[in-house]
């Protein structure tokens, strides 16, 4: 159909697409810590992939700029950070406390990728880039996934990876709406992002220190600051 | 005619002669992998020869259903590998003669056979194991479906040969979301179907934890031979429709020629070596499931495999 005309480099990023929605899917399927973070890095990098993919069949340096930053923001600096600033046990928790169980966890995340789907295609049909079909579904798909799975988790870690999923949605959309996007506005975003990162890094960390637990349904009551 | 007639032979030869292979090569870079020995790659075909030589012990309380089932569980592949490019690119003799479904019906029976067979001899493993299979079973039927309805609905055609070349040669199919996606959902209903790690252990011999292994528990002599064989002839035929018809027909031959059909015979082995590594280290990065945590397993097989049919879906729509 639009094979023949497409560089191979750009056909290649439908592929990127897939794994990106496949760890969105696992983000949410997955019971560890350890594992969210793993798929979060894993779409991160196939993010970054994608971006260089479409850089590359075009020519945009911008695209370059925004695979490098995303692979150093979000593949290294935020998985390092997290772990300095976070203490092990959290770590090492393997079931993460979560509001619905993870089949209707699957079903709803499901659900909303349909959605994402069935809410793109009237917008994509007047436009012929395939760059756009592909990536504006599967990024809205991300946006909602990581919602889901910042409102589902009960716990600290794992929603602030809800939060980054989003944010990794965003970008995948952005990169076929706007691939021109002047540097400095997705510096300033990547900047962000890693700074969202230390912030709650940090509070998690004290919060896990003054009352000994990162879930949130846990925090139920009040505590007094300073016991006699 | 006689010419296609001969090359399907030619594969029925190919599933019969190197499933066993397969087995062993798997088993022995298992091994090798977690730094022990292990057999030799030909020790599954030793095994058959010495089944082959033994007497066989059948119950007085089994029915006609014990005895048919061995046969039926080696025949049942080889239906299959008739529908299923795993040589060829181009139809051949019996290509027309079902489609994908009547492939896994005919699984289907082999597997419905086996576990009334485990049922039959009143050994209390069998059951147990029986009925674990069909959970497994049941839970991966969807899965089943959905990819090859996905993939169907791209072709616009149910039969395999006929999937193969429009499904992977158009670079839009191909090259879409949808196709990561199915490879991924029939990956994991390829580990549950053929009893492997994250959902079954095929090595363990510990009968309470067995859910593939304990179908064949009675059996002895000729029967377990055949259980055997059978079992492994399944598991190629699976591979050979997971490599060739979805993942891409790299290696399959184009030509008409004999030769051509003879030199994808090493080919499609090099392809499935290249897929024996990555079960291995899918089999031993991995823990197996807890027996309710496979439901979990299939479940997201089957929101993957559902996402990728709504991504093709709007794709070819749109396009």
């Amino acid at each position: 159909m639009h094979g023949a005309q497409i560089p191979f480099a750009e056909a290649l990023n439908p592929l990127a697409a897939g794994f990106i929605l496949l760890s969105a899917f696992g983000m949410v399927a997955t019971r560890q810590v350890q594992g969210v973070m793993r798929f979060f890095i894993l779409q991160s990098a196939f993010l970054a992939l994608s971006a260089f993919l479409i850089g590359f069949s075009r020519g945009s340096i911008h695209l370059w700029a925004l695979g490098g930053i995303t692979i150093a923001a979000k593949v290294i600096a935020i998985p390092w950070v997290l772990k300095r600033t976070l203490p092990g046990d959290l770590y090492e928790r393997r079931e993460i406390d979560q509001a619905l169980n993870i089949p209707s966890s699957l079903l709803l995340a499901l659900l909303l990728a349909i959605a994402a789907e069935f809410v793109v295609s009237p917008l994509v049909t007047t436009s012929a880039d395939a760059v756009i079909r592909v990536n504006l579904p599967i990024g809205l798909a991300g946006i909602l996934i990581g919602a889901y799975s910042l409102i589902a988790r009960r716990e600290a870690l794992p929603q602030l990876v809800g939060i980054l999923a989003m944010e990794n949605g965003a970008f995948f959309a952005g990169v076929a709406l706007a691939p021109d996007l002047p540097l400095i506005a997705e510096l300033a975003v990547a900047i962000d992002v890693v700074l969202i990162a230390v912030v709650i890094g940090v509070l998690t960390r004290d919060i896990h220190r003054t009352i000994g637990t990162t879930q949130a349904a846990a925090m139920t009551e009040l505590k007094e600051e300073s016991q006699p | 005619m006689t010419r296609t007639v001969a090359y399907n032979i030619i594969q029925l030869l190919f599933v019969i002669g190197f499933a066993p292979l397969y087995a062993g090569v798997l088993s022995r870079f298992k091994e090798n992998v977690q730094s022990k020995r292990g057999p030799s790659i030909f020790q599954p075909y030793r095994d058959l020869w010495k089944l082959f030589h033994k007497d066989e012990v059948v119950s007085e309380e089994t029915t006609w259903i014990f005895r048919v089932t061995p046969y039926l569980v080696f025949v049942v592949p080889l239906f299959v590998t008739t529908l299923i490019p795993v040589l060829t690119d181009y139809p051949l003799a019996f290509a027309f003669m079902g489609d994908m479904l009547a492939g896994g019906f005919f699984l289907g029976l082999a597997g419905f056979f086996a576990g009334l067979a485990a049922v039959d001899t009143g050994n209390p493993y069998g059951p147990m194991g029986a009925s674990r299979t069909r959970m497994v079973g049941f839970l991966a039927e969807p899965v089943f479906m959905i990819v090859f309805f996905t993939v169907s609905f791209v072709a616009q055609s149910t039969i395999p040969y006929i999937v193969q070349q429009k499904w992977v040669a158009s670079p839009a199919a191909f090259f879409s979301p949808a196709h990561i996606l199915l490879l991924i959902a029939f990956l994991m209903l390829i580990l549950a179907e053929g009893g492997k790690i994250p959902v079954d252990n095929p090595t363990g011999h510990f009968e309470l934890a067995m859910i593939d292994e304990s179908k064949g528990l009675e059996y002895s002599g000729r029967g377990a031979a055949l259980m055997k064989w059978g079992g492994a002839m399944k598991f190629l035929v699976l591979t050979c429709i997971f490599l060739n018809v979805l993942l891409g027909p790299w290696g399959l031959a184009h030509g008409q020629q004999l030769g051509d059909v003879l030199l994808a015979v090493p080919l499609i082995l090099i392809k499935v070596f290249l897929f024996v590594i990555v079960l291995v280290v899918i089999e031993s990065s991995l823990a197996k499931l807890r027996l309710f945590r496979i439901s979990e397993f299939l479940g997201a097989a089957f929101i993957i495999s559902v996402a990728a049919m709504i991504a093709s879906i709007f794709s070819v729509s749109v396009a």
